[in-house]
């Protein structure tokens, strides 16, 4: 168990190491002078300044030079203020959104937490159900129905099946608007009457008491959270049900059977448990995938989490954004496939004596 | 009485006690395993409804310039615009400027000389009906290259993993990692962003985006595949004759290997004219007014308040990227079923 948890462990810096290698590989399509905007804010007036900018940032050096100066970044002398440096959380600056990446992350990172607390309950849990269900009644009509659901859930792409439930909840019926939170709330919220507690607006606003930003936020978070929910189940059901039928043909569940247990207890009890092994590990890639920031989604709905501020970052080709981003959420997946491989081992014992 | 009898070649008495199949050419070239993938696609009412799918798009990808012409010696994939106005029109709306010739199948149909934008234009006048049906050809286009190159560098790179082992393999198999860490809509994204000023604006960017994190998939199933074939004895034969690695490799291990890995590949080419729709939805990629899915169906993302009014805007472009993908899925489910060795020997 230890050696296994030591053996993952080890190779988290390697991915890293890799992850940062092929990033930096990526920017060098760019050239120098457009790299060099990573690190100024404002246009330079002549030639001249830009030359001077490069020699500055060691933009002419030879490559590994480049990719170290990219991760520490440099301290000068005088000032003893440092500039660059991924390592140090220095992303560079954002040319679309007129501010540093680092700060741009921060703003909207916990939109998108917010987005995935409440994403996980519908996404994860409804599937299974389903997936049960359907192994439960293999071949009965239920069955049938969640196979098609399955294949259709399948087919519909995120950005048509998040198009499709605009038009019907809020250009139709007008319910569940798009964005973030209405635009009388959204004064109230960056006043200084509103505390920004754990800045997720969701459960700010409960500890606010105002009950009726909770209410509007939640509005908004419905038609995500469906879209994000819809697609899951398909793969959910599918995963559930055929772990849950090949369990249920396992010849201790027929001794279950035979020494008379019900059948409730049979399913819940002894086959369930045992069935959602390969279940945990696609939730646990779920949760970090939604945390990864869901592009198409947040886009459609316009929610300005980290994948809708990332996708139009690059619409407007600002590549500084997205490698930031990129890097951010590659930093955030490392970690936590850790994490979820870890704890796969401690439910699992096939896989820490292996 | 069978004593006497001389041997005919056409033993009775065998083909009466065990059943004998009549083996056709097709069989015999592809091998039984190979075989039985095949024809498993026509088994299920499933599947043959998935191929009909399909069918209907190459039909519609081989006869775009035949159901609508392109007007007027311009670019095929360009989509023809009448007049500039930034309103949608509904469907029906007869065309006024710019129209194309009338395709051979329109007056007996419609009883009218008149070209109408049948399924509506989007903002800018652009014709979605045009688009759609050429459309068709740059999912298919893009699916295939894409496809065909990430199978191709997939199983280059998958293959000389395997065959190697040892340190090559353990390297090889850490930048797998590393390519699939990152998440793919964001690195997809990030690459065609890069790209997009250097190529210039075209489908190219995110081609290239596509293949350069797609491979890892490949690489890893045929990883697999050849390193339980390289321990056959015919590889060992090989060796012992003196053949070249490469030799070996590319001539008597990737084809032993390939069949399951060349399976998936032509499943993924849905996926990749998803991922590609998806892409230029999200804005990165082509020129506006390119005959592109994803691109036709982003002008919806400007009229989401009025939806209700311009829903045309998505129904037509959404329900032909469902059927789409629908039929690859149902294709893909067909031969999944086929494929999963649990159900081997029971067809």
């Amino acid at each position: 168990m230890t050696t296994y948890i030591i053996r993952r462990l080890l190779l988290v810096p390697v991915i890293l190491f890799g992850v940062t290698i092929l990033i930096f590989g990526m920017l060098q399509f760019l050239d120098p002078v457009e790299r060099v905007s990573m690190y100024i804010r404002d246009t330079p007036k002549s030639d001249a300044q830009i030359e001077a900018l490069i020699t500055k940032y060691g933009l002419d050096k030879p490559i590994y030079v480049q990719y170290w100066k990219w991760l520490v970044g440099d301290v000068d002398p005088i000032t003893n203020v440092r500039s660059g440096g991924i390592l140090f959380g220095d992303f560079g600056y954002s040319r679309t959104n007129s501010q540093p990446v680092a700060d741009l992350i921060k703003n909207r990172f916990p939109n998108t937490l917010d987005l995935t607390l409440w994403a996980i309950g519908p996404v994860i849990f409804v599937g299974i159900w389903l997936g049960i269900q359907a192994a439960v009644r293999h071949n009965k009509p239920f069955d049938q129905m969640a196979r098609i659901f399955s294949i259709i859930g399948t087919s519909l792409p995120t950005f048509v099946f998040g198009l499709l439930v605009l038009m019907l909840f809020y250009a139709n019926l007008g319910w569940f608007p798009p964005g973030r939170v209405s635009d009388e709330f959204s004064k109230i919220i960056s006043s200084a009457e509103f505390t920004n507690y754990t800045k997720l607006l969701s459960i700010d606003s409960l500890l606010n008491g105002r009950f009726d930003i909770f209410l509007d936020v939640m509005k908004h978070m419905v038609l995500p959270i469906l879209t994000l929910s819809y697609i899951s189940w398909a793969t959910f059901l599918r995963v559930t049900r055929s772990s849950m039928l090949e369990t249920l043909r396992m010849e201790y569940v027929t001794t279950a059977r035979a020494k008379g247990l019900s059948e409730r207890d049979v399913i819940h009890k002894h086959a369930r448990p045992n069935a959602m092994l390969p279940v945990t590990t696609l939730a646990g890639f779920s949760i970090v995938g939604l945390l990864g920031g869901v592009v198409i989604t947040e886009t459609v709905f316009n929610y300005p989490g980290i994948g809708a501020t990332a996708a139009r970052s690059a619409a407007q080709l600002d590549v500084i954004t997205v490698l930031g981003f990129t890097l951010f959420t590659g930093l955030i997946l490392v970690v936590s496939n850790v994490i979820v491989d870890v704890l796969y081992a401690f439910i699992d014992p096939r896989v820490r004596l292996s | 009485m069978a004593e006497n009898q001389k041997p005919t070649g056409d033993n009775k008495l065998l083909s009466d006690t065990i059943s004998v199949r009549e083996i056709t050419r097709l069989e015999r070239w592809l091998g039984p395993d190979n075989y039985r993938v095949v024809m498993g696609l026509f088994k299920t009412p499933a599947s043959v409804i998935g191929l009909s799918l399909l069918s209907f798009f190459i039909l519609i990808a081989i006869f775009a310039p035949v159901i609508v012409p392109v007007p007027e010696k311009g670019d095929p994939y360009k989509i023809p615009r009448d007049g500039f106005k930034a309103d949608p029109q509904p469907p029906m709306t007869p065309w006024k400027k710019n129209a194309p010739e009338l395709p051979f199948w329109w007056k007996p149909i419609m009883k009218t000389d008149q070209w109408v934008h049948i399924f509506g234009t989007a903002q800018g006048q652009y014709d979605i009906f045009y688009a759609l049906v050429w459309g068709t050809r740059t999912a298919f286009r893009t699916g295939l290259i894409v496809t065909i190159a990430t199978f191709l560098i997939g199983i280059t790179i998958g293959g000389i993993s395997a065959y190697y082992g040892g340190m090559v393999d353990n390297i090889i198999m850490r930048i797998v990692d590393v390519f699939l860490t990152l998440p793919f809509t964001l690195a997809a994204l990030i690459m065609a962003a890069i790209l997009t000023p250097v190529i210039g604006k075209s489908l190219v960017p995110v081609m290239i985006a596509l293949v350069v994190f797609g491979w890892m998939g490949y690489a890893r199933i045929i990883r697999g595949d050849i390193l339980s074939i390289k321990e056959r004895d015919f590889v060992l034969a090989a060796k012992v004759v003196g053949v070249k690695d490469s030799r070996i490799l590319f001539r008597h291990i990737i084809p032993n290997a390939i069949f399951p890995t060349l399976v998936l590949a032509s499943l993924a080419i849905g996926d990749v004219t998803l991922s590609f729709a998806a892409l230029s939805f999200l804005g990165v990629g082509v020129e506006i007014g390119y005959a592109d899915w994803g691109q036709v169906l982003s002008f919806a993302r400007n009229w989401i308040t009025s939806l209700n009014t311009y829903w045309y805007l998505i129904t037509f472009p959404g329900v032909t990227i469902v059927l789409f993908v629908l039929g690859w899925n149902l294709i893909g489910d067909a031969l999944r079923d086929v494929l999963d060795p649990r159900m081997r020997g029971k067809s």
